[in-house]
């Protein structure tokens, strides 16, 4: 227990926490507007992230950025990041579109029970982490470093880098306009409507295949986005990066209240602050069984999470 | 019903029958080419080939390979062969393998274990068979207090290598503040500890990582609030590279110091030139420049890239065993003997065996090495005490 | 909203369904035979076949046989997995609970006997093998009352991120803390107690005969694979009588549904709890023969990936069928270490080889009836969504 520690940088671990918890956020809408829709686990949406760190690597790679680049300009960096970004969605959503054809669509067409669908995402994971990994021969890839991390402000007594700001900031942004998206869209309206009643739905004219394909592409893109983020603030990627942050991210999304969007953003950003106090009180090594203990308690007071499952019942 | 059944019964019969005959001639045909090649010794390696540690595990065997091409080569008419044991570094797969070779008898000797874990299962059985063991990499102390008969290490032992680090840091460095963190790897654990007890009161802080882990920020945080003028770092190259690259990101100077688990042109490659710059990575290795003669040319020539970490050493080991089967030590209890009272020099250190199997202390030279330019460059060997 | 079964589909693609319902007749022709023959027959069969499974090591049946590594290890290993993936096949394939952490039983059963048995652990008394094993297997089914108590009032889905969450804290707790020292594991772990018979003549690997030697020794693997066998044999039985028991019966009731099964008067709670314990008991008995032969255990064996390994292994084969389970296990444990000249491509061969599967037959290689018939029924309901 190190409680002086933590007393002494409680707004230091806030803004870490907050800057991790961002990432979680964004990866945890992909679990989220799927099990929202399908209610069904997409376990394999971790390697759907790790596509993503990959693409910008390579992306940046294109463009002559090495591990050993000098931070370019300002203006240089926006469109460098603009650009892996853009790549990073096309591949995430792309690779998410076929796992969901490949994996899933065969088994809905039967309507298989969700267990059968999480046999096929291990398989459908497995088969990713392991092609990426003898492509990359198991070795971690560096990036370039893009930002140079420089302090910015103090909020309270914890000083906030750039690099802090550009992550939560553009998380922010990205799931408001995801928000907006479900919300106010026709395309969103279908969303919902699917996912509070698939039948109904299709007897008014949904498309209910095009609507599951709208949904693993969004995710699939919140990912790559994810990716980018990741890669900024942590400057290399493995092949098996998503495993660890993937049941992270998933569990955000169950404390949230899995199938809540709001409940994604609140459940990744308390997941990354309660990760770090745990961190802070009993040492690196307890992080995980500290948010894992969080978890659990709040499920046993909360069943559905915290904010309750509720893609379908959207307020509007 | 009963009439198929029969018929079925019969099948099963008939099939059973095919199986044993074909079994019985696997077995005579496997009789044959054995008699048939007098010679036909193996030698095995034993460690990772696949998996996320099998860098390591390929640089010892591409070591051994060569040295028994350059065996072969001079002796066409009765060749050594090098038996492949991918254990995947894991204690699971690894007893299976270790019986496999146990039991075949035309093995006398084993390069390797190469990790410790994986170490602690099989070598008792290999030992147990008499098998030789010369492990060119697995350096954890313990194993030579096991009472493993037949066991010998090629190098030095982590308790070496710790207090030559910590020996480093506090003389050549000068460093009055040291943070220490591992990865809790038994490797990682033993190195830092090592270090830990050397280095005494000048430890300011530790901490642990986990293996796999990626991002180090709070870690990253804590040191920066420390301040120190080094860091050392139990582990592996894997947190290593990633783990340096953010630390630099942060403006933290102080100088990094690792092991030989973090000894590889990855650790560059993963953190950046700029980070990696002035590093410093220990290793009771010795530099590939002064390694004697043409190995690593004939190495390249071979695998297609440069010797990597513990390729001359796993290169050593196989050489002392073939220099045994060459002096007519054909028996797996002869070359344990020739290789016990074995001295001489090879091209990482002079060889010498103390009874638990260690190597001779005064044999063992562990090295430290910086990164400059961009390249690991030998910076000199760290003195005794 | 077009009707899946009027696509004309692949030709390949039929042609491997009709190859497969092929093999499903003449599996159950081959099951309906063996049901019609004479009691006396069937049991002279079996006894053959135990036979056969006990003389595996000795048996040199070329293909089956693995080259690069020894076969008997092989076949502990395999029979390990199948006492794992019948434990598991309690909780996920009976009472249809999705348990995503079975390796932190299987780790609480290795942890138990090392800890309680070996010299070199901080635990001060020292038990022999014989009184490990039950106190491996009672702190398992305590840790699993213990996970079981809080979360299996939880969904489905949360209790899969919930016992996942407990399988990853049972590893952070074997890598560090100081009584499972981490990753340097403990080992000295002990082996049960008895020797070969004085008349046994068959010689050992030193070229000594066998016969009033210990049995259980470093050298000899088959003691370890029949100790091993016998478990799993005996543990089989058990569940197989369970299953057709009354306990059996409201496990398939609330698998199939749970609120109905509540109304008909099966306290669903006090049966999951018992799904949960008894699954963990099977998974500590099998952890703690792990560590037994090994005689060694480290935190490097507790792996998520393993886990859900594990519910690949049961589901594969055929979730609530033993004797699928058992083929899932068999192909889990022992195809990737046939096949090692794949060496780096075993995993990703793997990985379609689990997608494949699963689309072709989503009821498993070998299912268990009732559920291939739930399965075709939600089939025929599919068009109304599709």
């Amino acid at each position: 227990m190190n409680i002086d520690f933590v007393v002494n940088n409680v707004w230091e671990l806030i803004v870490t926490g907050l800057t991790q918890g961002s990432i979680y956020a964004l990866v945890a809408l992909g679990y989220t507007l799927v099990y929202g829709v399908l209610k069904l686990i997409n376990f394999a949406h971790s390697e759907v992230f790790m596509v993503g760190t990959f693409a910008s690597w390579l992306t940046w790679n294109w463009l002559g950025l090495g591990v050993d680049t000098k931070v370019p300009p300002m203006v240089q960096v926006l469109g460098y990041v603009v650009i892996a970004m853009a790549v990073a969605a096309v591949a995430a959503g792309a690779t998410a579109l076929v796992i969901e054809r490949v994996a899933y669509r065969p088994l809905r067409k039967r309507n298989a029970p969700s267990l059968i669908f999480l046999i096929t995402a291990i398989g459908a994971s497995l088969v990713l982490m392991e092609a990426v990994g003898i492509i990359v021969d198991r070795q971690p890839r560096g990036m370039p470093r893009l930002v140079q991390p420089a302090a910015q402000f103090d909020f309270f007594d914890a000083t906030v880098y750039n690099v802090q700001i550009v992550i939560v900031v553009s998380a922010l942004a990205m799931m408001a306009a995801l928000d907006f998206f479900i919300k106010r869209t026709k395309w969103g309206r279908g969303v919902r409507a699917v996912a509070q009643n698939p039948e109904t739905a299709s007897l008014m004219g949904v498309n209910r295949d095009r609507i599951i394909m709208l949904i693993f592409a969004l995710g699939g893109i919140l990912a790559g986005f994810a990716a980018v983020l990741y890669c900024l603030k942590v400057g290399s990627t493995t092949y098996d990066v998503g495993f660890n942050l993937g049941i992270a991210a998933f569990a955000a999304a169950v404390l949230g209240g899995i199938g809540n969007l709001r409940g994604a953003l609140l459940g990744g950003l308390l997941l990354g602050v309660v990760e770090n106090f745990g961190a802070g009180l009993f040492g690196n090594p307890w992080r995980q069984v500290v948010s894992f203990l969080v978890l659990v308690l709040v499920l046993l007071f909360r069943p559905n999470g915290i904010l309750g499952e509720s893609l379908g019942r959207a307020r509007v | 019903m009963r009439q198929r059944f029969v018929r079925v019964a019969g099948g099963a019969a008939l099939a059973a029958a095919m199986v044993a005959s074909a079994a019985a001639c696997a077995s005579s045909n496997g009789g044959e080419t054995a008699a048939a090649n007098k010679c036909g010794y193996k030698i095995a390696f034993f460690g990772a080939l696949t998996g996320g540690n099998a860098i390591l595990g390929i640089n010892i065997r591409d070591g051994a390979k060569l040295a028994l091409k350059q065996y072969n080569d001079k002796h066409k008419d009765c060749t050594v062969d090098l038996v492949e044991k991918d254990s995947e570094g894991s204690a699971e797969k690894a007893p299976p393998l270790a019986t496999a070779v146990a039991g075949d008898s035309k093995i006398l000797g084993v390069v390797g274990p190469a990790f410790s874990g994986e170490s602690k299962v099989a070598n008792p059985i290999l030992s147990s068979a008499g098998v030789v063991i010369l492990t060119a990499s697995a350096t954890n102390p313990a194993l030579a207090t096991s009472g493993w008969k037949t066991f010998h290490r090629g190098l030095g032992n982590d308790a070496s290598q710790g207090p030559a680090a910590a020996r480093y840091i506090k003389n050549t460095l000068k460093a009055q503040k040291v943070f220490v963190i591992d990865d809790a790897s038994e490797y990682g654990k033993g190195l830092a500890d090592q270090v830990k007890q050397t280095l005494g009161t000048a430890v300011i802080g530790s901490d642990v990582i986990q293996e796999k882990q990626t991002d180090f920020s709070a870690l990253v945080a804590k040191i920066q609030a420390a301040n120190p003028d080094a860091i050392f770092h139990g582990g592996y190259v894997r947190e290593g590279a990633p783990f340096l690259k953010q630390l630099r990101g942060a403006g933290v100077k102080a100088t990094y110091v690792a092991g030989d688990g973090a000894k590889t042109d990855d650790l560059i490659s993963g953190a950046g030139k700029d980070s990696a710059e002035g590093s410093i990575l220990t290793c009771p290795c010795v530099p590939g420049d002064k390694v004697e003669g043409s190995f690593p040319a004939d190495y390249k020539a071979l695998s297609g890239r440069d010797p990597g970490t513990y390729s001359a050493e796993a290169y050593d080991a196989a050489n002392i065993l073939l220099k045994g089967i060459e002096a007519g030590n054909t028996t797996r209890a002869k070359l344990n003997d020739f290789v016990s009272k074995y001295e001489g020099q090879g091209i990482t250190t002079k060889f010498k065996f103390q009874d638990n199997g260690e190597l001779d202390p005064n044999s063992v030279a562990v090295w430290a090495y910086i990164v400059k330019n961009g390249q690991i460059v030998p910076d000199k060997e760290i003195p005794k005490a | 909203m077009t009707q899946t079964n009027d696509k004309p589909r692949a030709g390949v693609t039929d042609r491997l369904r009709r190859f497969d319902d092929r093999r499903v007749e003449a599996v159950s022709g081959l099951r309906r035979r063996w049901s019609d023959l004479p009691r006396g027959w069937r049991v002279g069969a079996m006894a053959a076949f135990l036979v056969v499974l006990y003389a595996l090591p000795n048996l040199q049946i070329p293909f089956i046989r693995t080259t690069e590594t020894d076969f008997t290890g092989i076949l502990f290993l395999v029979a390990v997995y199948v006492l794992i993936a019948v434990g598991l096949n309690v909780v996920v394939g009976l009472a249809g609970l999705l348990d995503l952490g079975y390796i932190g039983f299987f780790a609480v059963g290795a942890y138990t006997v090392a800890i309680f048995g070996s010299p070199q652990s901080p635990v001060v008394i020292k038990y022999p093998w014989i009184v490990c094993i039950p106190l491996a297997i009672a702190l398992t089914m305590i840790s699993g009352v213990l996970l079981g108590w809080p979360t299996l009032r939880l969904r489905g889905d949360y209790l899969a991120i919930v016992t996942l969450g407990f399988g990853e804290i049972i590893r952070l707790f074997a890598v560090n803390s100081s009584i499972t020292a981490g990753n340097r594991g403990i080992t000295g772990v002990p082996v049960p107690p008895g020797n070969w018979p004085s008349f046994v003549q068959t010689l050992g690997v030193d070229g000594e005969p066998l016969g009033g030697r210990s049995l259980f020794s470093i050298n000899d693997t088959r003691p370890f694979y029949w100790l091993a066998l016998t478990a799993v044999l005996i543990c089989m039985y058990a569940v197989r009588r369970l299953e057709n028991s009354r306990v059996g019966r409201s496990w398939l009731a609330i698998r199939e549904d749970e609120d109905a099964a509540e109304i008909m008067g099966v306290p669903s709670f006090r049966f999951k709890l018992w799904a949960f314990a008894i699954g963990a008991a099977l998974g500590g008995l099998s952890g703690a023969l792990f560590a037994t032969k090994q005689t060694f255990f480290n935190a490097e064996t507790v792996l998520l990936q393993t886990s859900i390994l594990y519910v690949a292994a049961v589901v594969v084969g055929g979730a609530g069928n033993l004797l699928g389970v058992t083929i899932g296990a068999v192909i889990i444990a022992y195809l990737p270490e046939r096949f090692r000249e794949f060496a780096d491509y075993r995993y990703l061969i793997f990985g379609l080889a689990l997608i494949a599967v699963m689309i072709f037959r989503p009821q498993g290689i070998l299912p268990s009836r009732r559920r291939a018939v739930e399965l075709a029924d939600r089939a025929k309901e599919a068009p109304v969504n599709g």
